[in-house]
C-alpha cells in the first residue's frame, strides 16, 4: 500500500506544470484557422460598428445624415456624383460634399439611408433572434427536463374551464365566463392548499379518474414544434403582419415567435443526454433545487449549439425583415430599411441600378458573414466536427 | 441494541421499478441500520440493488418508473420516505451527502472546482463570499489537494481522476453531513489511488465524527474500511454482521461463495473458485430463497419457502436456515 504523507513533499507542485490556457484562449487558437468564419466576425464587427453609429448619426432632430430629407431636384443622382450647390439650400448639401451611394427617386441620400436601415437589420437581427432563443430554451429545458411527468387530466379540464371562461369574457358574456374563472381558480387553489398540507400524494378512490395520465410534457410541447413547423413561417409571417399595425417591434416580435422551435429541439436534445450524466445526480444529491440545475448546471453545457443556431437565426431573421419590407409590410416608409430602399429602387433598376444593387450587396454580405461565422461557431464547439480542418 | 446511537435506519424498503409488463423488484424488504461515527458496508454483485438503496434514502429515484412500495427510512428520527422536494433538498448534502461511482463525469465540466464546492456551501449556508472561500480551500487541503488556493480555479477537466474523486468527496464534506454515502467511490480509479481514497475518508470519518454507508462490491476494500457489512443478493440483505463475522464466520452460502472467490496466496496455482450461475433477474426471481438455484447446499424446502433471518448472536444475522443447523425454519 502505497502511504500518502500528511502534506505532500513540495516537487515544485506549487507551480502549475503546463502553461494554463482559458477557454477563451484555446476557443480562439481553433477559431483562428478557420479563416472564411474570420472574415464573417470582421465583417460583423464592423456592420456592428456601422449601425451603432448609423443610429447616432441619423437620429435626432438635426441629424448630421438625413435620411429623409429629399431634394426633388437632385433625384437619382449616381454614386460619387457631386451636388449641384446652386440649387441646393445650404442645409440641403449632403454632410460628405458628395452622393456616396447616389439618391433615389425622390432624392433622398442613399448612404443616409443605408446607415438608418443598418440599425433597423441589426436590431430586428439580435431582438427576433433573442426572444426566440428565449422561448426555445425554455421550451426545451422544460421537455428535457421534465418532459416524462405527465399532464393530469384534472389540469387539461381545469385549462379548458380557465380558455372557456376566457373567451365567454371576451365575447361579451361576462356573467358565464366570470363564473367559469372563478371555477378554475378555486381548483387551483384547492390544489395548491392540498400540496401544502398533505405530503403524501394519494389520491381518493372516486377521485382517480381525474388523476388520469393524459399526455406529457414531452409530447405537448414536441408537438406543438411539430405544428409550429408545419407552416410555412414566412407566409404566417405575412399573415399576422397584416392583421397587426405595422411597426418595427411587432415585426421583431412575430418573427421571434415563428423561429423558436429549432432552439427548443437543439435545447431539448441536449437535456435528454445531460439529465443523465453523473453531475446532475451530484448536484441533485447535494440538494440544489431543480430550477438551479437546469439553468446554473445544464444550461453551460448546453448552450453551445444554441449560440451557433442563434447566429444563424440572425441572418435568417434579417433576411426576412428584408423581405417583408420589400413586400411592403414591414416597417412603415418614411423609415428606411435595407428592404423597403430595395423595393422602392425596382422601379428604377434600369435608371438607377444602384438603387437595388446598394442595400442588396448590403443585406447578401450581413447574411452571408453572420452564417460563416455561425458555421466556424459550430465547428470550434462541436468536438467531433473539428477533424474536418 | 442502543437506539440513541442509530443515525439511520432502513426497514424493509421496497423499491420496484414498473415498465410496460414486468415488474422489477430491485429492493426487495431490506433492513439495515447506520450508527453514529460507524463505516458500515453494503456489497453485493452488479444489480443486486445497492445503488437502488441508497439512492432512494436521499429521494433521488426517478418515479415513474421507480416507486417505493413500502418500508421506512428513519434518518435521526425522521421518517424520509414521503417527504416533499423541499424538505428532502435540506438534509441532501447538508445531513446526508453522496460520493459517486464516477469522479469523470460527476463534476459540471463547465465550472471552476472551486465554483461548485463553494455552491454546495452556498445552498445550505448563507454565508459571506470570502468566508466561502477560505472554507473551500481549508476542504480541499482536508482531501489533500496540493495548492489548493490555485486549484480553486482548476476545471475538472484539469485533474486527475483520483484529484476528482478528492474533490467529490470535499464537496460531499462541505456542509459537515451526518452521513456519507459512497457508492463505489474507488471502483473507476487504479489501485493504489484507491488505498489512498481509502485512507482519506477513514483519517476523515474519525476527524469530523461522521457515518459512512460504503457500497461496494469488492471484499478487500470491505476488509479495509467496514465496522460492519451488509451482505445483499438479489434485493434483500443475505448475511450481516461484523466485519469479524462476515470474514471468519460467514454463514451463508453466498458469502462464503463469495470469499472463495478471492485470490489467496494459499490458493496460488489453483484455479479461483466460481458461483455457479448468474444473478437473477430483478424481474424474474425464483420462489423461495432467492439463491437456491446456485447453492450447494440447497434442499427442497428453500425451493419453496423464502428463508428468515438466522440470528448467530452479536448482531451477526444470516438468511440460511439450512446453515443454521437448527430445525426450525428462522422467522
Amino acid at each position: 500500500m502505497i502511504e500518502e504523507s500528511a502534506s505532500p513533499p513540495d516537487y515544485g507542485l506549487e507551480q502549475p506544470l503546463a502553461p494554463r490556457r482559458t477557454r477563451l484562449e484555446e476557443f480562439w487558437l481553433l477559431f483562428r484557422q478557420n479563416r472564411l468564419a474570420i472574415m464573417g466576425l470582421i465583417i460583423f464587427i464592423l456592420f456592428f460598428c456601422i449601425a451603432f453609429t448609423g443610429l447616432l448619426l441619423t437620429s435626432g432632430s438635426d441629424p448630421v445624415f438625413d435620411p429623409s430629407l429629399v431634394r426633388l431636384q437632385e433625384k437619382l443622382r449616381a454614386p460619387f456624383s457631386k451636388p449641384h450647390l446652386e440649387t441646393l439650400r445650404p442645409n440641403e448639401i449632403p454632410t460628405l460634399g458628395i452622393y456616396l451611394l447616389g439618391t433615389d427617386d425622390l432624392g433622398r441620400d442613399v448612404f443616409s439611408r443605408m446607415l438608418q436601415g443598418a440599425w433597423v437589420s441589426l436590431t430586428v437581427g439580435f431582438v427576433a433572434v433573442g426572444i426566440s432563443v428565449i422561448i426555445g430554451i425554455f421550451m426545451g429545458g422544460i421537455a428535457g427536463y421534465f418532459g416524462q411527468r405527465h399532464i393530469r387530466l384534472d389540469q387539461v379540464l381545469v385549462t379548458c374551464l380557465l380558455s372557456a371562461g376566457a373567451a365567454l369574457v371576451f365575447f361579451n358574456q361576462a356573467k358565464w365566463g366570470a363564473v367559469l374563472l372563478v371555477l378554475g381558480h378555486a381548483y387551483i387553489f384547492y390544489l395548491l392548499l392540498m400540496r401544502l398540507i398533505a405530503v403524501r400524494k394519494i389520491p381518493p378512490k372516486r377521485f382517480e379518474l381525474l388523476h388520469l395520465d393524459t399526455i406529457s410534457i414531452d409530447t405537448l410541447i414536441m408537438r406543438l414544434v411539430d405544428i409550429m413547423l408545419c407552416f410555412p413561417s414566412f407566409f404566417l409571417i405575412l399573415t399576422v403582419v397584416a392583421l397587426l399595425p405595422a411597426s418595427i417591434y411587432n415585426i421583431m416580435i412575430v418573427i421571434g415567435l415563428t423561429s423558436w422551435m429549432g432552439t427548443t429541439r437543439f435545447v431539448r436534445a441536449e437535456f435528454l443526454s445531460l439529465r443523465e450524466q453523473d453531475f446532475v445526480a451530484a448536484a441533485r444529491a447535494l440538494g440544489v433545487d431543480n430550477f438551479r440545475i437546469i439553468f446554473r448546471h445544464m444550461m453551460p453545457n448546453a448552450i453551445a449549439p444554441v449560440l451557433v443556431s442563434a447566429t444563424i437565426g440572425i441572418a435568417t431573421a434579417i433576411l426576412t425583415e428584408a423581405g417583408l419590407s420589400f413586400l411592403g409590410f414591414g416597417v412603415p416608409p418614411p423609415h428606411a430599411t435595407w428592404g423597403n430602399i430595395l423595393s422602392d429602387g425596382k422601379n428604377f433598376i434600369f435608371d438607377a441600378p444602384w438603387l437595388t444593387f446598394v442595400p442588396g450587396f448590403s443585406i447578401l454580405v450581413v447574411v452571408l458573414a453572420f452564417n460563416l461565422f455561425g458555421e466556424g461557431l459550430r465547428d470550434v464547439l462541436n468536438p467531433k466536427l473539428r477533424e474536418r480542418h | 441494541m442502543n437506539h440513541q446511537n442509530t443515525l439511520l435506519s432502513v426497514n424493509n424498503l421496497k423499491v420496484y421499478f414498473r415498465s410496460d409488463d414486468t415488474l422489477a423488484r430491485a429492493v426487495d424488504g431490506v433492513s439495515y441500520e447506520i450508527r453514529r461515527e460507524e463505516t458500515v458496508c453494503l456489497v453485493g454483485e452488479s444489480g443486486c440493488g445497492k445503488t437502488v438503496s441508497a439512492l432512494s434514502i436521499l429521494g433521488l429515484i426517478p418515479q415513474p418508473p421507480g416507486e417505493i412500495a413500502g418500508g421506512s427510512i428513519l434518518f435521526n428520527g425522521q421518517e424520509l420516505l414521503g417527504l416533499g422536494d423541499e424538505d428532502l433538498q435540506k438534509i441532501r448534502g447538508n445531513q446526508i451527502a453522496m460520493v459517486f461511482q464516477e469522479p469523470l463525469t460527476s463534476l459540471n465540466p463547465v465550472f471552476t472546482i472551486g465554483d461548485q464546492i463553494g455552491e454546495a456551501i452556498n445552498i445550505h449556508e448563507n454565508i459571506a463570499e470570502a468566508e466561502v472561500n477560505a472554507r473551500c480551500i481549508q476542504l480541499l487541503t482536508d482531501v489533500g489537494i496540493p495548492s489548493p488556493a490555485e486549484r480553486m480555479s482548476a476545471y475538472p477537466h484539469e485533474l486527475s481522476g483520483g484529484q476528482r474523486q478528492r474533490v467529490m468527496i470535499a464537496m460531499a464534506l462541505a456542509c459537515n453531513p451526518d452521513l456519507v454515502i459512497a457508492d463505489e467511490p474507488t471502483t473507476a480509479l487504479d489501485v493504489t489511488v484507491q488505498s489512498q481514497i481509502l485512507k482519506l475518508l477513514r483519517s476523515i470519518q474519525k476527524e469530523r465524527a461522521m457515518s459512512i454507508l460504503y457500497i461496494t462490491h469488492d471484499l478487500g476494500v470491505v476488509a479495509n474500511i467496514a465496522d460492519r457489512v451488509y451482505v445483499m443478493y438479489a434485493g434483500v440483505i443475505a448475511e450481516q454482521g461484523s466485519t469479524e463475522n462476515i470474514f471468519r464466520q460467514s454463514q451463508h452460502p453466498y458469502t462464503q461463495g463469495l470469499l472463495a472467490s478471492l485470490p489467496t496466496r494459499s490458493k496460488r496455482g489453483q484455479r479461483l473458485h466460481s458461483i455457479p450461475g448468474t444473478v437473477p433477474s430483478a424481474a424474474y426471481k425464483p420462489p423461495g430463497c432467492p439463491f437456491h438455484p446456485r447453492c450447494p447446499h440447497a434442499i427442497t424446502r428453500c425451493r419453496e419457502e423464502y428463508p428468515g433471518m438466522c440470528d448467530y448472536g452479536g448482531g451477526h444475522l444470516a438468511r440460511c436456515p439450512v446453515m443454521f443447523k437448527n430445525d426450525q425454519w428462522c422467522k
